[in-house]
């Protein structure tokens, strides 16, 4: 990737994540995912004994990886990057429904559509086009997802970037996700 | 630790049944339409609403293309969702596509309860009725009529009773969930809390919840603006046994011993008036009954309370000195459902003296005073005057409190209570579903087989519709207008809600089921206009708006009159008795009751028991939303939380379903185990809702379990009459 494409990049922070499943649902609406699947989940995490105890609450959702396994799997270069971005797409009727990407996908962020080819999150990028935020962010209550390009240095992500402490999610696949959590 | 939680162990965590679910309802035909034939869905439109998936009433828009539906997102002018509605609200229209709905109106072929119904024509269904009504006037008076009603639409049959000749309006909320709350801020400072909160919370320093877990129970503004206050970094304080998720967030976490809680309470009182750390000024310019406060509180320090509430000495201190360090930014959170242990009323009323030491009645961070809009009533011929009040139906139990409590309805509809003589014939029920709402449920179903009439009006067959004679079909909130919304808050401001489909099947709105009901009893002069919009565009004329302007904002916002906090320390007078905070309550004290709360020791389970504990989930409101086709997916039933060593005792895997047994033998339906650390070993806990027991509901009827058939004790709040519910116990069947 070269700087001028875009890196597309979503910053929780789990500080503020009630789990409300908020995004889920919004996800759910704005991309019309069949009955039974999602593109973003929710997790909860649990450390300590009672009454010592602690709790991570994330929402998850395919990582975008700047190094994607799913791709460089795909027979059919269904899955793809959009142009200019970083984002990753399934162009449909390109896909055979073979699940090679799933099966490489970390996250286990993909599933089949009813009509047999695969799907998952998009980063909205229909709602990029126009300017807005995708659906999971734009609907948080809690304003615990942030959204923007990386390779902006002014941009809301890059800073807090910056000036909190982050992790990603099973960083040893060496997938490089961009989907960072705040701590 | 991280990689090991799969997404299918998510679905597990957040309670779905995905796969039970790969049925194609018509949600799934709308996702299919749209995804393929999105060219020929035409533009998108959008239509302004108000949310009726809970009570908070959330503004927002209702998209579609062309003319299927495709989401509803918040309106950025509403001061109840800023714009972000709730898990529930976004999901509003599952309420619309759910294929579970009530199609026509149907009449009762057999004895109530036993769901054998005909089909009817609207006029068939309001002939039945309108003749059943004459009759019950004629033979016992018009006040023998109760309404139960739950959400907006439950206004336009309040005039339709009213019309007819009767006050007896209860809701299960009052009761059930919210009264105590409300008392006890009349008694304390001369007004309630209402619905938006008044609470200050974005701009607050220091936030104490006590069982009050916002986050799992998410309106939207509480939740937007508790975690404004924790981005703030204010100091979160959470009372709970559970570890809540807004435990989680604390920096303060007491696991307190349950119904133990007025113990704390009084000692953080303790502290703050003998370490002197209360706000002066404000408790000596705006408070009587100090001096009465400070004796009453001076035995319950810390050290009193430890051995009751199991909570540190030291930890009561710190967390007094912290809400003192940060008042009067400081809020001791009212909470809303606050029937536990039957002295709620005196809870509330010590949370509410706490927030008066430390001054933040008024202030900014606390308590700001709210605004709202007035609309006009559209002229009517005068009501007539019931010969016989609500209050007389209960013998003037609970003369202080300002609603009539739903079991004190069903306690004068059964025959042979009331020294034989029953209050009530008839039950009009709109929009609540009382075998879930309300707890003793066999007292419920005898009241229901001793009236005259039962109606029911509502959009799903639940539990209730089975007892009824007439059923009629309500239409959702999508597909109907309804009055306009005005509510407190810091802006006073007006939503509108307005169809943005035509009524599915047979299914009418509820002002025109009231309207024309109100014609074949021959009460029409009290429905004078011709049209909805006409009434609403009068009421909107008079604020200087219009039905037309409102089509296109949705939310309008209006300047307030007065300001928002108090500058200084100078409250002006409260409407209670003394004009002042009542932290000793003169009214309480002449009814008999404590005039300042005291600790009273609750009931501990027997050997082998539970105390059960109830709450809510982000993805469900009430049991009403259980059986919706797109929150099923998010959670389809509930789980009871078990803690590691009671597990182990019993043998409990985690996702294991056992059956769970109260004090009384009530045996639920079963329910899976969730082992987690999160709860103490002397409770369990569940959420509300699940484990419907009407096979109509096609995707709830028996999911998880019914809390409410578990509750058969309830300890009656003597102030109010709110019945209070966590006092059962349970054990497991395994
Ligand atoms: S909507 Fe926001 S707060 Fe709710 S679960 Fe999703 S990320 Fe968390
Ligand atoms: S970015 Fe869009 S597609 Fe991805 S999870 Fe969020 S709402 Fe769903
Ligand atoms: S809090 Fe949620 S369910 Fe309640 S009115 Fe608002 S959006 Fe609707």
């Amino acid at each position: 990737m070269n700087s001028k494409t875009k890196k597309y990049a979503m910053v929780i922070d789990t500080r503020l994540c009630v789990g409300c499943g908020a995004c889920v649902a919004a996800c759910k609406m704005e991309n019309q995912v069949p009955e039974g699947l999602h593109r973003d989940w929710i997790v909860e995490q649990v450390t300590g004994t009672y009454p010592n105890l602690s709790m991570e609450i994330r929402s998850e959702r395919c990582n975008h990886c700047s190094n994607a396994p799913c791709i460089t799997s795909c027979p059919t270069g269904a899955s793809h990057r959009k142009e200019g971005t970083n984002i990753v797409v399934v162009t449909a009727n390109k896909c055979t429904g073979c699940k090679a990407c799933m099966a490489s996908c970390p996250y286990n962020a993909r599933f089949v559509m009813p009509d047999g080819y695969v799907s998952k999150c998009t980063f909205c990028e229909h709602r990029l086009d126009e300017g807005l935020d995708p659906a999971c962010a734009a609907a948080c209550p809690t304003h615990a997802i942030s959204f923007g390009n990386l390779h902006d240095k002014m941009s809301h992500v890059s800073k807090l970037l910056k000036v909190r402490k982050y992790k990603t999610i099973i960083p040893e696949a060496g997938t490089e996700p961009n989907i960072f959590y705040l701590l | 630790m991280l990689g090991k939680i799969s997404r299918r162990e998510f679905i597990k965590i957040a309670g779905t049944g995905v796969g039970a679910l790969a049925v194609g309802g018509s949600l799934y035909k709308l996702a299919s339409d749209v995804i393929f034939n999105n060219d020929d869905n035409g533009p998108v439109v959008k239509t302004p609403t108000y949310c009726e998936m809970c009570t908070y009433q959330c503004a927002g828009w209702v998209y579609k293309k062309g003319t299927a539906p495709w989401k509803i997102v918040g309106n950025e002018l509403d001061e109840h969702c800023y714009g972000r509605m709730c898990t529930k609200g976004l999901s509003g229209l599952g309420a619309y596509l759910d294929p579970n709905r009530l199609k026509t109106p149907l009449i009762r072929k057999k004895e109530r309860g036993k769901q054998v119904f005909k089909e009817a024509s609207w006029d068939e269904a309001f002939a039945y009725i309108a003749d059943k009504m004459e009759y019950i006037k004629q033979k016992y008076g018009p006040e023998s009529v109760a309404l139960f009603s739950h959400g907006s639409g439950g206004h336009w049959f309040k005039t339709l009773l009213k019309a007819y000749g009767t006050n007896s309006f209860a809701a299960p909320s009052y009761a059930n969930c919210r009264g105590p709350r409300e008392e006890g801020y009349v008694l304390t400072y001369g007004e309630p809390i209402d619905t938006p909160e008044r609470t200050d919370m974005k701009n607050t320093k220091c936030l104490v919840l006590i069982g009050s877990h916002i986050g799992e129970n998410t309106h939207s503004q509480q939740v937007i603006e508790f975690s404004q206050a924790v981005a703030n970094g204010a100091s979160i304080i959470v009372v709970d046994p559970r570890f809540s998720v807004a435990a989680s967030k604390a920096k303060y976490w007491l696991p307190i011993k349950p119904g133990t809680d007025i113990a704390l309470l009084l000692a953080w009182m303790h502290v703050l008036i003998y370490d002197e750390l209360f706000d002066k000024r404000y408790v000596f310019n705006n408070t009587v009954g100090f001096e009465q406060l400070k004796q009453s509180v001076k035995n319950t320090t810390p050290e009193w309370a430890y051995p009751i509430t199991s909570i540190q000495p030291e930890l009561i201190r710190e967390t007094a000195k912290e809400m003192a360090k940060c008042s009067p930014a400081t809020i001791i959170h009212p909470g809303r459902h606050n029937v536990w242990y039957g002295d709620d009323t005196q809870r509330v009323r010590a949370g509410a003296i706490l927030n008066a030491l430390l001054g933040s009645w008024g202030r900014k961070g606390g308590f700001f005073y709210p605004e709202k809009v007035e609309l006009p009533e559209y002229p009517t011929p005068p009501f007539p005057h019931p010969k016989k009040s609500f209050k007389d139906a209960v013998n003037n139990k609970y003369e202080l409190a300002n609603l009539i409590v739903s079991s004190g309805i069903c306690d004068a509809t059964i025959h042979n209570v009331m020294n034989g003589n029953s209050f009530y014939e008839g039950w009009f029920i709109y929009g609540s579903n009382l075998l879930k709402a309300l707890p003793q449920q066999e007292k419920t179903i005898k009241a229901l087989q001793d009236l005259e009439l039962v109606v029911v009006v509502d959009i799903l067959p639940t539990e209730i519709t089975g007892w009824a004679d007439v059923v009629l079909p309500d239409t959702t909130y999508l597909e109907r207008y309804d009055d306009i919304r005005t509510s407190q808050g810091r802006t006073p401001q007006i939503a509108l809600r307005m169809p943005a489909f035509n009524p599915k099947y047979n299914s009418r709105p509820a002002w025109w089921i009231a309207k024309n009901l109100a014609e074949k009893m021959g009460l029409g002069d009290y429905f004078p206009w011709k049209t909805i919009e006409e009434y609403l565009d009068y009421k909107l004329k008079a604020v200087g708006t219009s039905l037309e302007e409102m089509k296109q904002v949705g939310v309008k916002n209006f300047e307030r009159q007065t300001p928002l906090y108090i500058t200084g320390s100078q409250l002006s007078r409260l409407d209670t008795p003394s004009g002042k905070i009542e932290l000793y309550s003169s009214t309480l004290a002449s009814y008999g009751f404590d005039p300042i709360p005291t600790y009273t020791k609750h009931e501990d389970p027997p050997k082998g028991y539970y105390r059960l504990l109830y709450g809510r989930s982000p993805f469900h409101s009430f049991a009403r939303t259980i059986n919706n086709p797109i929150l099923s997916q998010l959670q389809n039933e509930n789980a009871v939380w078990v803690h590691p060593t009671v597990a182990q005792e019993w043998g409990l895997k985690n996702g294991q379903y056992v059956k769970l047994e109260n004090q009384d033998s009530v045996v639920s339906n079963k329910v899976k185990v969730k082992v987690t650390e999160r709860i103490r070993p002397d409770c369990v806990y569940m959420v509300h809702g699940f484990g419907s027991r009407q096979k109509h509901l096609k995707r709830a009827f028996k999911k998880g379990a019914d809390d409410q058939q578990l509750i058969t004790k309830v300890n009656v709040d003597p102030v109010m009459g709110g019945q209070a519910m966590h006092g059962n116990f349970v054990t497991f069947k395994v």
